[in-house]
């Protein structure tokens, strides 16, 4: 399995040709509480750069873009009732979906961790 | 909305408050809010607002003005401009009051005290440049309109902010809701006076604190190592005032509405009500005596998505209003809202709907404040 992460500071684990899309520890910090997040359906269809799902902090709502295009296979339906796991496990349990990638070779734009943290760095 | 959307301004320098490096020093996230440079948060919004409702929280809101009103008849002058008794206010008594334009829409809101000076004037940062034009131009040439830039203004915010304060600041808790004085700070030897008013912006009991800039930090180092005292951003300012159900000008009031619509017509007191003689008096006693044709009012919302500012309110299939503030309530761990709603669907307790994102959301109109106001009041019991 494979991490990349989009400027946009999502995360995506792949394994073959599904993916698990969450947002980053440094995406939550920003954000501060999250009080509310909304996950697509599943069976979704999302395109790379897309709206795919919303998380709202105490103050702001915000997109979560999709780092690439595919099929949802699952919302995590955790975060309905607990939205703050975003807060505290962002890269685990806080994921927000599960999809099927519909063109792999969309994940050569993306950043590993190293060029991830080179980036947060230069923030 | 502002005028500034208008126009192609050239960038305008962002100004720093006194303590800006005292604020990041103490972990503080900056966004750029009234032109200034401010702490939005600490640790973190949520934890910011239950500490300042279970304990003390010291914010620092030295971008609101503080204006100084001196000369001749200046209570009587102002009275032109504002809805409210400013001539029957004794010294170190202050009431909330609104700036009003000739049509009757609210320029500002603002808290007036009565000093052995004159009137000491606190308004919005966002507007104070705008406020201090508009004083200027309808105010009589005696009256002078004095800017106390070199002055740092701090609030302190919760049920023990009176316990800290009164250690740092002897005799402080004196003073009731709505009551000001100057105090002696500092050595017996060289003290220095501040301006104190037991008041502010959260809904709980507390003080605001009016210093000179130079000595803020030594001030706020004071008041911080006090155990019960930690600082607060305009994150949780903001969410401890929507649920007070204190509206937030330029969001929950702007110069289109008038005080009766903007639920604050308790700021017209009775003599005023009975005489007129202020901006805008016609359009503000008729929708005194007839009612507005809408009026700002709070809305609890249904499950756990925030309704936001912007969001459009329905009855059915028709428009019936606007939310003008909302967000989560860490008090309440729910989301509230405030909005204007037309007056045949602004009752408490009418059953409505937001529309977030192309969706609907049930929300009931609400009784203000959400949560109920802990004021030192003179014969209260708390």
């Amino acid at each position: 399995m494979t991490r990349f992460f989009t400027e946009d500071h999502e995360w995506i684990e792949v394994d073959g040709d599904t993916a698990t899309v969450g947002i980053t520890h440094y995406a939550q910090s920003q954000l501060g509480d999250i009080v509310f997040a909304e996950v697509p359906a599943a069976g979704a269809t999302l395109k790379k750069g897309g709206d795919a799902a919303i998380v709202e902090s105490v103050k702001a709502a915000s997109d979560v873009y999709a780092p690439v295009s595919g099929t949802v296979i699952e919302g995590n339906d955790a975060l309905e009732g607990d939205p703050a796991l975003v807060n505290s496990d962002p890269e685990g349990e806080g994921w927000f979906f599960k999809l099927t990638l519909s063109d792999t070779s969309e994940l050569d734009s993306l950043m590993n961790a190293a060029a991830y943290q080179a980036f947060v760095d230069g923030l | 909305m502002s005028e500034e959307d208008e126009f192609e301004l050239e960038p305008i320098e962002i100004l720093e408050l006194p303590l800006d490096a005292w604020h990041r020093d103490k972990g503080a996230r900056m966004v750029e809010f009234a032109g200034y440079h401010m702490p939005i948060q600490y640790e973190g919004i949520m934890a910011e607002h239950i500490w300042t409702r279970d304990n003390a929280g010291l914010f620092d809101v030295s971008h609101m003005g503080q204006l100084m009103l001196t000369g001749d008849g200046v209570a009587e002058a102002l009275e032109a401009l504002v809805p409210g008794d400013i001539s029957a206010l004794q010294e170190g008594k202050m009431r909330y009051s609104l700036l009003l334009a000739e049509d009757g829409g609210v320029l500002d809101d603002m808290m007036i005290t009565a000093v052995p000076m004159g009137l000491y004037v606190v308004v919005n940062g966002a507007v104070k440049w705008d406020d201090m034009g508009y004083l200027r131009e309808y105010l009589p040439d005696e009256i002078t309109i004095n800017n106390m830039e070199n002055r740092a203004l701090f609030a302190l915010q919760g049920p023990k902010a009176a316990e800290a304060l009164k250690r740092v600041v002897p005799g402080v808790d004196a003073l009731y809701f709505m009551e000001a004085g100057s105090f002696f700070w500092g050595p017996k030897t060289d003290p220095e006076p501040l301006w104190i008013s037991r008041s502010g912006y959260t809904g709980e009991d507390g003080f605001e604190i009016s210093v000179p800039a130079a000595h803020a930090q030594k001030l706020v180092d004071q008041l911080s190592a006090q155990p019960e005292v930690r600082p607060i951003g305009l994150g949780a300012r903001d969410s401890l005032r929507l649920e007070a159900g204190l509206p937030l000008y330029g969001h929950d009031m702007n110069p289109d509405v008038d005080p009766v619509e903007g639920n604050v017509a308790f700021a017209i007191s009775k003599r005023r009500r009975a005489e007129g003689g202020f901006a805008g008096a016609e359009r503000i006693l008729d929708a005194l005596a007839n009612g507005p044709a809408r009026k700002l009012v709070g809305l609890s919302v249904d499950g756990k998505m925030p309704v936001r500012e912007g969001a459009q309110i329905f009855a059915g299939e028709a428009q019936v209003g606007i939310i003008t503030s909302g967000g989560f309530a860490p008090s309440l761990g729910a989301p509230i809202a405030m909005g204007y709603v037309d007056s045949a669907h602004n009752a408490a307790g009418t059953a409505l709907e937001a529309e977030v994102r192309g969706k609907r959301v049930s929300v009931t109109v609400a009784s203000l404040p959400f949560i109920p106001h802990h004021y030192h009041r003179k014969g209260g019991s708390i």
